[in-house]
This record gives structure tokens, sequence and C-alpha cells, in this order.
């Protein structure tokens, strides 16, 4: 896929993302927006997997540690065909196979259940603990977001991760700078970032979030790394791609109602 | 009813702490499984895991003083292939960790076993912050967790064991002091399987962990006082063991439970939600009332917080009294 494709491919996601928040009446456009693109780059560009077996003990592993914003990941799994798309309408509703928080056990692709917020670093350093143990070549994704690095467990596995100098993990940081109580500046700053990845002995690159090439380059240095875990920090607008929702976090746990999402719909469209 | 015969020497009592049982039973598991990969948590020799560390260095991860990533990098181990044991003190495992066991690990219901140290009052002179009393309660209440709480070092071993061959979420919690051994390795352990040490027909007895062993002694005493008492060894607390249960409620028409745990949520609470569902009958509980531990010797303060033997017979007199 060609970057001009992966571009109209994301902006596909983007409507796939708000259709189906729309229809679920609840959930979290906002964050979902700023991180599309990245997942979208790791499963078009990156992983290694294969959407027919999903347990394939091979592939490459990622977890969505900020896991309200998995209708982000999952329009990318529909899309890759790890199920039918006809089941994101049902996002949220009961019996639905995709909840509103990631669960391992309803939805394939989805690699461990999470939503309370740090918890997912912790879970990729053991699962790159055990690929070492077991000399398993997959490679381990974690994305953060940067209010989420407010939770002292990410700093407990940060530790962790640097002292076993974990090459075969790459956190990222989707860093849209907002919260649901407003600017993670105001709330909590989470600054100097890159220097606390750097003091937990982490190699640091930091990335515009929604430019497709920086971003694949980004997961190509980070593969190539060797001797310590890479985090990459990407900088990105929060509901990027639509006018209203972008930088302001009363779209962190809003959903579109029917004209909201048609104005969106023809924004995304051009 | 499944009644085993416990053939220890009542005038030489051996003693030995159950966290040894434990260092020696994730060894073994070590031994038959190499995907059993342990987890250190800077306390690795006061809970025996250094057993394991110095036997399989290259499965030992130590993680230091942080038990929320303990128990997530647990659950990325087991979802790699691994088979891991977090041990840590259960006061910080079941207590700082608990929303990690729970959405994490069971929630998904994660092969990640829990070594719960320093169970009960009986951890003695550290006091009250590092005495584990409620960690049954808040263990038992989550989907797809398994509790167990051996006798002895010997029963603690097993189940370490069986453990590592299960497939799922466990918590084993085990003691700091030494316990009178009093089960046999040939005596029978499987998890899920309660069984009675003493028959009897006034009352029964159901007790986990060092309390098994008080019980038995006020059993005996209350026979030379005409008081036929059964003595269950409850260890294992999730899945409780219905059908035992019920019908040990049905043969004896009353029930003393006994446990080194507050009796709000713990072993006792969960038995007897059981039985006032399918077969009530009088009872009463022997545990921790709703109160903090305090440092002491280990014996004083079991002495204190009324988790003797005497206080099983003043309990066993007390319901027997008033039917």
């Amino acid at each position: 896929m060609n970057a001009e494709q992966l571009m109209q491919k994301n902006q596909a996601l983007r409507i796939s993302i708000l259709k189906m928040l729309a229809t679920a009446k609840s959930g979290h456009p906002g964050g979902s927006l700023s991180a599309i693109d990245i997942i979208s780059v790791l499963y078009h560009q990156v992983l290694k997997h294969d959407p027919k077996k999903p347990q394939w003990p091979e592939r490459d592993r990622f977890i969505l540690s900020k896991g309200h914003v998995c209708p982000a990941h999952y329009a990318v799994l529909a899309d890759q065909g790890y199920f039918d798309p006809v089941a994101l309408d049902t996002l949220r509703q009961y019996g639905s196979i995709l909840q509103g928080h990631p669960s391992m056990h309803h939805t394939p692709g989805v690699e461990v259940s999470g939503g309370s917020l740090g918890q997912g670093l912790s879970i990729a350093v053991g699962m790159a603990l055990g690929a070492k143990i077991s000399h398993e070549a997959f490679r381990v994704y974690c994305m953060m977001g940067d209010g989420e690095l407010q939770e002292g467990q990410i700093w407990e596995a940060a530790m962790a991760a640097g002292y076993y100098k974990l090459d075969g993990l790459c956190g990222i940081v989707d860093f849209n700078r907002m919260q649901i109580d407003g600017f993670t500046e105001d709330v909590m700053s989470v600054n100097p970032i890159r220097d606390k990845w750097i003091a937990f002995n982490w190699h640091v690159i930091e990335i515009d979030g929604h430019d497709l090439t920086a971003i694949e380059n980004a997961f190509y240095q980070a593969s190539a790394y060797k001797g310590k875990p890479t985090v990459i920090i990407a900088k990105t607008i929060k509901g990027k791609g639509v006018s209203f929702m972008e930088n302001n976090a009363a779209w962190h746990g809003t959903a579109p109602n029917s004209e909201e999402l048609a104005k969106a719909l023809t924004e995304l469209a051009c | 009813m499944r009644y085993v015969s416990l053939n220890f020497n009542r005038d030489n009592i051996v003693k030995k702490p159950t966290r040894d049982g434990y260092g020696e039973g994730l060894v073994e598991a070590g031994r038959r499984n190499p995907k059993v990969v342990a987890i250190g948590a800077d306390i690795t020799a006061s809970v025996r895991v250094n057993w394991f560390q110095e036997k399989y260095p290259e499965r030992f991860i130590s993680l230091g003083i942080a038990e929320q990533n303990q128990v997530g990098v647990a659950a990325g181990l087991s979802l790699s292939g691994h088979v891991p044991f977090a041990t840590n003190y259960g006061v910080f495992l079941a207590g700082r960790a608990w929303d990690q066991i729970r959405t994490t690990v069971c929630y998904g219901n994660l092969n990640v076993k829990f070594g719960g140290a320093h169970g009960g009052i009986s951890v003695g002179p550290d006091g009250a912050t590092h005495q584990a009393l409620e960690e049954i309660a808040v263990m038992r209440c989550l989907p797809n967790m398994q509790v167990v709480v051996p006798a002895d070092s010997i029963e603690t071993r097993k189940a370490t064991i069986a453990a590592a061959e299960m497939i799922g979420p466990i918590y084993i919690r085990f003691g700091r002091e030494k316990v009178p051994i009093i089960t046999q390795a040939e005596t029978p352990f499987k998890i899920g399987e309660a069984y009675a040490i003493r028959e009897g027909t006034d009352v029964a007895i159901i007790a986990c962990g060092a309390m098994v062993y008080e019980s038995l002694v006020a059993a005996e005493q209350l026979a030379e006082e005409g008081i036929e008492a059964m003595v269950i060894n409850n260890h294992t607390i999730k899945p409780l063991d219905a059908k035992m249960l019920i019908e040990a409620a049905a043969r004896t028409g009353a029930i003393v439970t006994a446990e080194e745990h507050q009796v709000a949520g713990g072993m006792g609470s969960a038995v007897l939600e059981l039985l006032a569902q399918h077969c009530p009958v009088p009872a009463k509980m022997v545990g921790v009332k709703d109160r903090f531990g305090e440092s002491g010797d280990p014996d004083e303060l079991m002495a204190a917080f009324d988790l003797k033997h005497t206080a099983i017979i003043n309990a066993v007199k007390t319901l027997l009294k008033r039917q």
C-alpha cells in the first residue's frame, strides 16, 4: 500500500470509528481519532501477523493500554479481516464481540483484556521477557496515552524494561495533550516526557503522529535499535480529522449524534 | 464423606513454616515443567523463592519492589506461554495489586499463580501492616480465581505443584512461622477436595491453614468432655467442596469455622454462604473480628486474638448450649 492509498484508508477508518460510536451512542472519539494513524500503520506496514490465525505463535503483539480507544483498534481489525465488519454496528451492545473496553475472549485479534489505565506496559514487558527467555523473535508493541503516564505502574514497567534492555519492546505514546478534565499540562503535567523515558533507559523517538511516513520510519528505527527498548512519542491531535472535535476535551468520551456524524463524515469524505 | 487418617506423632510434633513448603513446591514444579518461571520482588529469600532462583536462575526474574508491575509482567509471561509464579507478601499482592489481578489476570482468565506469603496474625513482630488478614476475602470474590490455604508445609508443597499443573489463576496462602506438620507425603491432596481428619457427630469444625491443627487439638479435648467433633481440612476456599460441606452440616447439625483471617469475607463466610442456602444449621465463626493485628510473639498473638484451640472449644460449647 502506497502513502496515498494508506492516507485514504485512514480516512475510511476514521469514518468507520465515528459510525460505530454514533450507533453505540457512547464511547471515545477524541483519542480514537488521534491514535488511528499509528495503529493503521502498525497493522499495514509493521506487524508480523495473520488475521486468519490470530493465535499464530510467531506473531508480533500489539497491546492497546489506553483501552478506551478500542474503536480505533476494532476498525483496523475488522478491515484486516480478523472478524466480519458487520460486528462494528454492535459495539457496546449486550452480546457483542466488541466490548466497551478490550476483551481478549470476545474479540479476535485482541491480545489481552484491559482498560484500567496503566497496566498495558507491564503486560508488554512480561511478553517481551517471555520471548527473551524462550528465544523467540516476536516483537511487542504497546500504545499508551499521555494522560495515562500519570499512572505510577507505567514507570514501574518502564524501569523494568530499561533494566532488562528489552529491545524487542516498543512503546508508543499517543501524545494528544488532552485528557477528560482538559489539557494534560493543566490536569497533571507529564513533562518533560522525553527526559523521563531517557532517564528510565529507553531509546526515544519523537515524531508527528499523523505523518504516515514518519510513523513507519520510527517503527523501523525502533526495530533496528539494539540494547534498549524504544518509545515513540507521537505528537497527535485529539479528534484529528474532524474540525469540531479537534483539540476539544469535550469529545474525549462523547459519541456524535446523527447530525454531528453527518457533519463529520462530510469533512472526512473531502 | 471423604475421611483421611493422619498419623503424626502427638508426643513429638515436628514444626515447619508453610513458606518452606511453597519454596520446595516451586522448585519441584520447575523441575517438572520448564515453562515455570518465578518473579522475585526483593523479598525473595523471605518467601523462599530463592530456592527456585538458585536452581533455575535463567527462569527467575527480579522486578524489585513493584507489586502492580509484578502482576502485569506475570500476565505477559503467561501470554507468551510461560507458567509464572508471582510471590509477595499477601497484603501487598492481594491488596496493592488487586485491580491488576482482577482486570488483567482474572478477567482474562490468565494462567498466573499467586503465592501470598505472611498470611495471618502469626506473622508476629512486624505488626498489622504486614499481617495479611483480608486476602482470602478479596481474592475469592474474583471470577475465575481459585484460592487455597494449605494446613502445613507438606500440603503447601503439594498445593504449589498442583497450582502449576492446573490452568488458570490461583492464589495460595502460606505463613511465616513454624506450624505443626500433620499431613504426610502420601496424604491425598486435590484442589477443591476437602477431607475430614477426625470423625464426629455433634459438631463439624471446618478449618483451613494452621487452624486445622488447632481444631484437631480442640476436638480431642472436647472428646474428653463427651463432645464428638468432626474436623475438616477445608484447604480449598474456592472452589468450595460443596458436597462434602453440606454432608458435614447435615450429619452434625452444627458448624464452627476456624481461620486466621477476618471472619468477614473469609473461609468461614464462604462456607456459611453455601450452608445458609443449602443446609442451614447453627454456626459460630472463629477468626479475627473486625480489627487490625499488632506486634507481638506469634503464639501470644494467636491467643490474644482468640485463634488458639481454646477459642474453638469455647465456640463449640457456646454453640451446642444454644441448641
